[in-house]
């Protein structure tokens, strides 16, 4: 405690002092009993035993003996609130690098980028870990600490709670006028009666009370340190649920042109991640067709072109033959099916071609999903492969395109050739096309939305120049030298879903809640004491005392207390032959409120100091 | 259709309107309170700064005799039958007993009078800036917090409602009057010219009621735990004075001038702590229900998005401020820069984030 040897200057006769003194220990260690544990706070002992330690240091005599010894010192450093703050406030300050350095695991192109624009650093953020600060090695020690140190905190915590939910409030203090919140009268009503009506009304007011001696010793507010528990309980089930879901967390991504579908299996997937257990065997068994795709764009404002709504309208079915149901899926409104959820992300333009080849014969029909390039207007590109083709001799080749695609086509002197708006106004495809290997025979994976033209010869036109042709809906192309045609025959929109599948979602949800509601109660609810004495004085007169002890954040004590006080005043009426000063009548402590020392008042906040 | 759409576009003129005579106003009600504060400087400072050298005098220790006597509800007056019980209370180990500073008008009477005619002021202010928020609102039918513009509006507005309402309950506040209209103006200022963005619709990912809960909720953590951050700036200045005139030291004319008008040291630490800790539990709630709509409209409750992050930094950052008041050695002064801290991370979550760094959140017009 602070001020352990401030004495009690009370002037008197010099033996008079020492007994004085030895009463004011006394006192001060019947004050820190009252207010024990008002705050279960583990430092109240680790910190007279970190003194100790202290102490022990100075003197030469290192910390306890041994490995034991400092795994035990190690354990009591880590679980002592000072720590809990230091690893708390370097958990906030490492989360910060993570939010100005690209994540691997947010933003993989844009860490590339970082990765080719500083070529001196990026080795040595890898070596930190800091394109996945999340998961790096550091910010992991530092959240596991923390939470090594909160189960060691919570679990002597919540045994020394049922302890004092088993026992009773403390017994009252010799001197009840050194609490924060004191008042006392004389009355003519016996000492028993007023301390069974002092009971009783503490009672119905919910108190826990119960009579030990002279007095009345009562406590409510308990669920504030029921709270504070569930709480910092509910934080570790939150990183239970979070790593959960992490772990067995699948989600993958697909592009469907309308109507087109989609079943989830491995195979069907244009991109799939996982957590580390995730298990392929148990997607499970569901799919859906695109049945529609509705965009609306701004049309006037200054905002012309911003993405108004985004609609897909799709039929899916659970099972391996479950009936087809039909729902709209919008930016905010996944799909929930067979305990997936399917989320729309993107959308864009594919247009529908028909390719002949030399010999009139079919060699590819369809939509092909072009990608936009990010512009307002919706500027899309993409390729046609034509791998089985054959030219106006009978001859086996391939066919490649290269292709922009402008929803609304607009020519103007600054920007040449674009598009103006991103709904489809005025629809124009231009191709550049090549002839020769596409590459694909190679047995090697190959990027769909890219030509590889190593091996290709562009077409020419009969001046010579790169052969290059816009279409509209409709119309159709001629290769030079009769090598075939191409009809843009429309346009179909596509969408992009993902699908994920993340465990632990309701454990998730269910810590966020627990956790709330106890921060609630720690938060708003004040735990606090009351005694009642009441003593008959030498005059035969009973004296009846009342003090309140709550944690130095009570600001309505000293309100409740008064509140309680006119209450038992009502039952126990101030003596009528009582001199003009009630405070004047207490027995038990003679000195004058004004004189009274300044020793820790607040032994809740003392015992922690 | 094109009538509706015309109505909007004045509604929409009609809020620009009275956000800007919301700023007039406001501007008004600021020279009010510096009226207040110069009026307040020639009266009673001499006074009260003798009664607090004198006490600190007075005392040898640090803590001197806290001892305060306060009357029960319904003091009976003369008749000993009539008396109740009166409670003697004391303050907390630690804390020195100094009374609170008289306010900005320091016992003023004419000083007083600036400081009412300001808080009217501010009252009309606020009511012109309120209606300015709910037009905007009407003028695009949905909630007004879709750009930074409609986002500042509604913060000062919402601070000022918060100020107003402290007032209302009988709040030791006013002294938070000028600090709060000064930041009110620059708030206001900043959306009008930087952040204005024309009213509209919104882009798809912000269609969902959560808006209205997730947007709601930060907003007015965001103002409340701003008054908290100046009560907690000006307990550090307060706190440095007492500490200055408890050693014996004398602070300079100015210092002593303006910071003895303010509350206790003792109670400007009180009321931080007890506004941080009260909206502590919405700020949870704030984080929690932006987790569930981003678990909507992502497809993941948390994907360490700029903006989650800043968020979660700033939950933690609070946290280590509650969790300092009840270490030993990390009360006082060291908790109260991690309250300053944990505001100043607020606010980068706020401009930083959304203007520095690109991330999911990123606002329309920005
Ligand atoms: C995971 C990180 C943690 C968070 C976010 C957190 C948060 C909080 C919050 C918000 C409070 C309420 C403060 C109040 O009642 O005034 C609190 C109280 C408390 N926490 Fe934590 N805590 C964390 C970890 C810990 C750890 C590791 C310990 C153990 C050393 C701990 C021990 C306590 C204690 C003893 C209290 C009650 C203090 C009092 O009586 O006022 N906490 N915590």
């Amino acid at each position: 405690m602070a001020n352990t040897d401030t004495r009690a200057d009370n002037p008197g006769e010099p033996g008079a002092e020492t007994v004085e003194r030895a009463g004011a220990e006394a006192d001060e260690r019947e004050l820190g009993a009252a207010g024990s544990q008002l705050s279960t706070s583990p430092e109240e002992s680790a910190a007279r035993r970190d003194r100790a330690e202290a102490s022990a240091e100075r003197t030469g005599g290192v910390p306890a003996l041994g490995v034991i010894g400092w795994a035990r010192w190690f354990w009591r450093q880590l679980t002592s609130m000072r720590v809990a703050l230091i690893l708390l406030f370097l958990l906030s300050l490492g989360a910060v690098p993570g939010s100005l350095i690209p994540q691997t695991g947010v933003d993989p192109v844009k860490v590339e980028e970082f990765r080719t624009q500083h070529e001196t650093l990026a080795p040595l953020y890898d070596k930190l870990g800091l394109f996945n600060v999340y998961s790096s090695v550091w910010f992991s020690a530092i959240y596991i600490l923390l939470f090594v140190s909160l189960i060691g905190c919570i679990v002597p915590r919540t045994w020394q709670f049922v302890g004092q939910l088993r026992s009773r409030p403390p017994a009252a203090p010799r001197r009840l006028t050194r609490l924060p919140a004191y008042t006392s009268w004389r009355t003519d009503a016996e000492p028993e009666r007023v301390l069974a009506a002092g009971r009783e009304l503490l009672g119905r007011r919910r108190y826990r009370a119960h009579t030990t001696g002279d007095a009345v010793a009562a406590e409510k507010g308990y669920l504030r340190e029921a709270g504070n528990l569930l709480f910092h309980l509910a934080l570790i089930v939150l990183l239970v649920a979070f790593a959960a879901g992490q772990l067995w967390k699948s989600e993958g991504g697909k592009l469907i042109v309308e109507g087109d579908g989609f079943s989830n299996t491995l195979t069907q997937y244009d991109d799939f991640k996982s957590g580390s257990l995730f298990d392929s065997d148990s997607l499970a068994p569901f799919g859906f067709s695109l049945k529609d795709f509705q965009a609306t764009y701004e049309r006037t404002g200054p905002q012309k072109g911003t993405p108004r709504t985004f609609r897909a309208t799709v039929s899916y079915w659970e099972g391996a033959d479950g009936k087809e149901r039909t729902k709209d899926i919008e930016v905010n409104k996944p799909l929930e099916v067979a305990g997936s959820k399917v989320y729309l992300l993107g959308h864009g333009y594919a247009p529908v071609v028909t390719v002949r080849d030399g010999q009139g014969d079919l060699a590819y029909q369809g939509p092909v999903a072009f990608l936009p390039t990010g512009d307002m207007g919706f500027t899309s590109v993409g390729v046609i492969k034509v791998p089985d083709y054959r030219d106006k001799n009978g001859k086996k080749d391939q066919l490649g395109f290269q292709g922009r695609f402008t929803p609304t086509y607009a020519l103007d002197a600054v920007r040449g050739p674009h598009s103006s708006f991103p709904a489809l106004d005025y629809p124009v495809l231009s191709l550049n096309a090549f002839r020769g290997s596409l590459g694909v025979d190679s047995g090697l994976p190959q990027n769909v939305y890219q030509l590889d033209t190593r091996k290709m010869k562009q077409f020419k036109d009969k001046t010579g120049d790169l052969f290059r042709k816009a279409l509209r809906p409709g119309e159709t192309m001629t290769l030079p030298d009769g090598a075939g045609t191409l009809s843009f025959d429309g346009v179909k929109p596509w969408a992009s879903f993902q699908v994920s599948h993340q465990p632990g979602n309701g454990l998730a949800l269910g810590g966020a809640v627990a956790a709330l509601a106890g921060l609630a109660g720690s938060l708003f609810i004040q735990r606090r004491r009351v005694w009642v004495r009441a003593v008959r004085g030498a005059d035969g007169v009973t004296v009846v005392e009342m003090a309140g002890l709550g944690r130095s954040e009570s600001p309505k004590l000293p309100e409740e207390l008064a509140d309680l006080a006119a209450d038992l005043n009502s039952r126990a009426p101030t003596a009528t032959l009582a001199t003009s000063t009630p405070a004047a009548g207490a027995p038990v402590d003679e000195t004058p409120a004004d004189e009274i020392p300044a020793d820790p008042v607040d032994p809740a906040e003392g015992a922690r100091a | 259709m094109i009538l509706a759409a015309a109505t909007n576009e004045n509604l929409a003129n009609v809020s620009n309107v009275l956000i800007y005579s919301s700023m007039a106003v406001y501007t008004l009600a600021f020279f009010g309170h510096i009226a207040e504060w110069i009026f307040g400087s020639r009266s009673k400072v001499g006074r009260t700064a003798a009664a607090l050298t004198g006490a600190a005098k007075s005392t040898p220790a640090a803590s001197g005799p806290a001892v305060t006597v306060r009357t029960a509800a319904g003091e009976g007056g003369g008749t000993a039958v009539l008396e109740r019980p009166k409670v003697v209370t004391r303050s907390s180990a630690g804390t020195r007993d100094v009374p609170d500073g008289p306010g900005a008008h320091g016992g003023d009477e004419q000083g007083d009078l600036y400081g009412r005619i300001a808080v009217s002021l501010t009252v009309l202010a606020f009511l012109l800036e309120a209606a300015g928020v709910v037009t905007r609102a009407l003028s695009v039918q949905r909630a007004p917090w879709g750009n930074m513009y409609e986002f500042s509006t509604t913060f000062s507005t919402v601070a000022v409602g918060a100020y107003l309402a402290f007032l209302l309950a009988k709040k030791n506040v006013r002294w938070i009057g000028l600090p709060l209209v000064t930041t009110v103006l620059l708030d206001l200022g900043l959306a009008v010219t930087v952040l204005y963005t024309d009213s509209d619709q919104l882009v798809p990912a912000l269609h969902s009621y959560w808006l209205w809960i997730h947007v709601s909720t930060a907003i007015v953590c965001g103002a409340v735990f701003y008054l908290g951050a100046v009560a907690t700036l000006l307990y550090l200045f307060r706190d440095s004075y007492e500490n200055k005139l408890a050693g014996g030291g004398e602070p300079g004319a100015f210092a002593t001038s303006v910071l003895e008008r303010l509350p206790s040291a003792a109670s400007l630490d009180k009321f931080a702590y007890r506004i941080n800790a009260a909206f502590f539990p919405l700020w949870t709630f704030t984080i929690i229900a932006g987790a569930i709509w981003a678990g909507e409209a992502w497809g993941r409750y948390w994907g360490w998005d700029p903006k989650e992050v800043w968020s979660f930094i700033t939950w933690v950052a609070y946290a280590c401020y509650l969790h300092a008041r009840a270490t030993a050695g990390w009360k006082g002064r060291k908790a109260a820069y991690l309250a300053l801290i944990a505001f100043a991370c607020f606010l980068f979550n706020y401009y930083g984030v959304n203007i520095f760094i690109n991330g999911k959140h990123s606002y329309a017009g920005v």
